[in-house]
């Protein structure tokens, strides 16, 4: 191995630090020093420490998430609320257009009925003024054609029997 | 050791020596060219072998640094 | 913009090799010196002196504890961004844990992150241009490495009793392989401590010599030292990546050893 001395035979080139045990002592003391400081350092303070942050980040993840999830239940319950409203409102809505639908139609029959009533009584009145005025033309022709017989034959220069004229002329108007 | 023959044994052995850093370069090489031929084929697969990876180059680069040090030690240690 | 910052660099870089072109261009390159560990205060360095080893892995404390404790210490529900990055450190080393060692791995993660934590910051702060970089030492991996070895062996023994004997007998194999490959794998098992040891220190060590031997080159080319300096950027751009990857290559097969040691079956 290389001591000091023996580096000068060499050219140009130097011992390896690395191998002069003179200094392992004070490398690996002042190692073990740190790496326990270190142990220390990061068992004692550092990893609890960042265990907590993230378990604590965790947790609140978690907790936002459920909230998230509760609101979109929420949400979901108002959307189902909302549509069963307005599904009242269309069934409200149709159940008072048919009420309505069958109260005019109602109104509507009622109307007709009266009115069909009201023709058919006047269809009737005018049925009987027309009887009455049929029955009364048919007089004046029974009288009109009594008369005229009566002045024909007296025309004709006979002497018109009115019982025979109105039997006559009953005879021929009756077909 | 002493004389010019003892030293000039040192650095032809330090070059023959430094001949193994090639060669582990060639095993690194190859450790590395197989994982991303091997990646590619299946690169879902590729992301849980990272570690096997550098596992496999650390393992032929440490024979490559073995011939390096054999090289340090025959320039500087002996 | 970029290309206008690009096209300043270069020319600052060129212009500043003209400038400070050494006179006499020579190639000496001292790539180790930077690995040299040496007292704060004084010459002699026993065991307790306060070194460059001391400050550099103070620093490193220091850094662990600005991202962990003072990075977090708003508990933000809506983190910052220190507390962003403490809690994806602390997210990265749970997960690997938890998929590779398994769920009864968890209790070791304080330990694991320990070793992660300091190894990168070590790694990062030895990035520092000038600064010293305590990983690169094998005395410090070779603790690391030997603390997950005698913690994976022990949890092994005392989870599983003579049961963690079962690692090495390879039930699969046929019976006659079986003594041979029980040989090769306690062999293996011992080897891990030193390829888990000079795989980091070697990484870190060896992107450090490159930098400072092209760091030389700049030195001696004089007015091309632009060429090397851009090497310099990009192997620097790599040191990055492997300061990083060196410390999680370390970490998760710590993870694998402790697997092992939980799971022995083969």
């Amino acid at each position: 191995m290389a001591s000091n001395t023996q580096e000068a035979a060499h050219g140009g080139g130097s011992a390896m630090p690395q191998l002069d045990f003179s200094t392992f002592g004070n490398q690996i003391f002042w190692l073990v020093v740190a790496l326990v400081v270190i142990y220390l350092i990061l068992s004692r303070v550092a990893l609890p420490r960042i265990a907590a942050v993230l378990a604590e980040r965790q947790g609140t993840i978690t907790n936002d998430l459920a909230a998230a999830e509760d609101l979109k239940a929420k949400a979901v319950e108002a959307e189902n609320a909302y549509n069963k409203a307005l599904a009242d409102a269309r069934a409200e809505a149709q159940r008072i257009a048919a009420e309505t639908r069958t109260e005019i139609q109602a109104g509507l029959d009622e109307a007709i009925a009266k009115a069909d009533e009201q023709i058919a009584a006047k269809a009737a009145e005018s049925e009987k003024a027309i009887a009455e005025i049929k029955a009364g033309a048919l007089e004046s022709v029974k009288a009109v054609a009594t008369d005229t017989a009566e002045a024909l034959v007296s025309a004709l220069g006979g002497s018109a029997d009115k019982d025979a004229v109105a039997a006559a002329v009953a005879e021929r108007t009756k077909g | 050791m002493e004389g010019d023959i003892a030293q000039l044994g040192q650095f032809v052995g330090a070059g023959l020596a430094a001949i193994g850093s090639g060669a582990a370069a060639i095993g690194v090489g190859h450790v590395a060219g197989n994982f991303l031929a091997g990646a590619l084929r299946n690169p879902s697969a590729a992301a849980g072998q990272t570690a096997t990876l550098f596992i496999g180059i650390a393992f032929a680069e440490a024979l490559g640094i073995f011939s390096f040090l054999v090289a340090l030690l025959l320039m500087f240690a002996v | 913009m970029g290309k206008i910052f690009f096209f300043a660099a270069l020319a600052l870089v060129v212009v500043s090799g003209l400038i400070f072109a050494p006179a006499e261009a020579k190639l000496a390159i001292h790539p180790m010196d930077q690995f040299q560990v040496s007292a704060l205060f004084g010459d002699h360095i026993s065991w307790y002196t306060p070194t460059n080893v001391t400050l550099w892995m103070a620093l490193a404390v220091a850094a662990v504890f600005a991202l962990l404790v003072l990075g977090s210490s708003r508990r933000a529900i809506v983190p910052g961004r220190a507390q962003s990055v403490a809690e994806l450190a602390y997210g990265f080393i749970y997960k690997m844990v938890e998929d590779v060692a398994g769920k009864d791995g968890v209790k070791f993660f304080p330990y694991i992150m320990t070793l992660f934590m300091f190894i990168v910051m070590a790694n990062f702060l030895g990035l520092i241009p000038g600064s010293f970089t305590t990983t690169s030492h094998i005395a410090v991996t070779a603790v690391l490495a030997a603390l997950v070895f005698v913690t994976v062996t022990v949890v092994g023994f005392v989870k599983n009793g003579v049961g963690f004997l079962g690692l090495f007998w390879v039930s699969s194999a046929p019976l006659a392989l079986r003594p041979v490959l029980a040989i090769i794998e306690l062999i293996s098992y011992f080897v891990r401590p030193v390829s888990h040891s000079i795989r980091l220190a070697g990484n870190v060590m060896a992107g450090h010599a490159v930098l400072k031997v092209f760091a030389g080159f700049a030195a001696a080319l004089g007015m091309f030292s632009f060429l090397p300096i851009f090497a310099i950027t990009a192997v620097y751009a790599l040191e990055v990546l492997v300061a990083f990857i060196q410390a999680y290559v370390f970490t998760i097969l710590t993870c694998v050893y402790l697997k092992d040691a939980l799971h022995p079956s083969h």
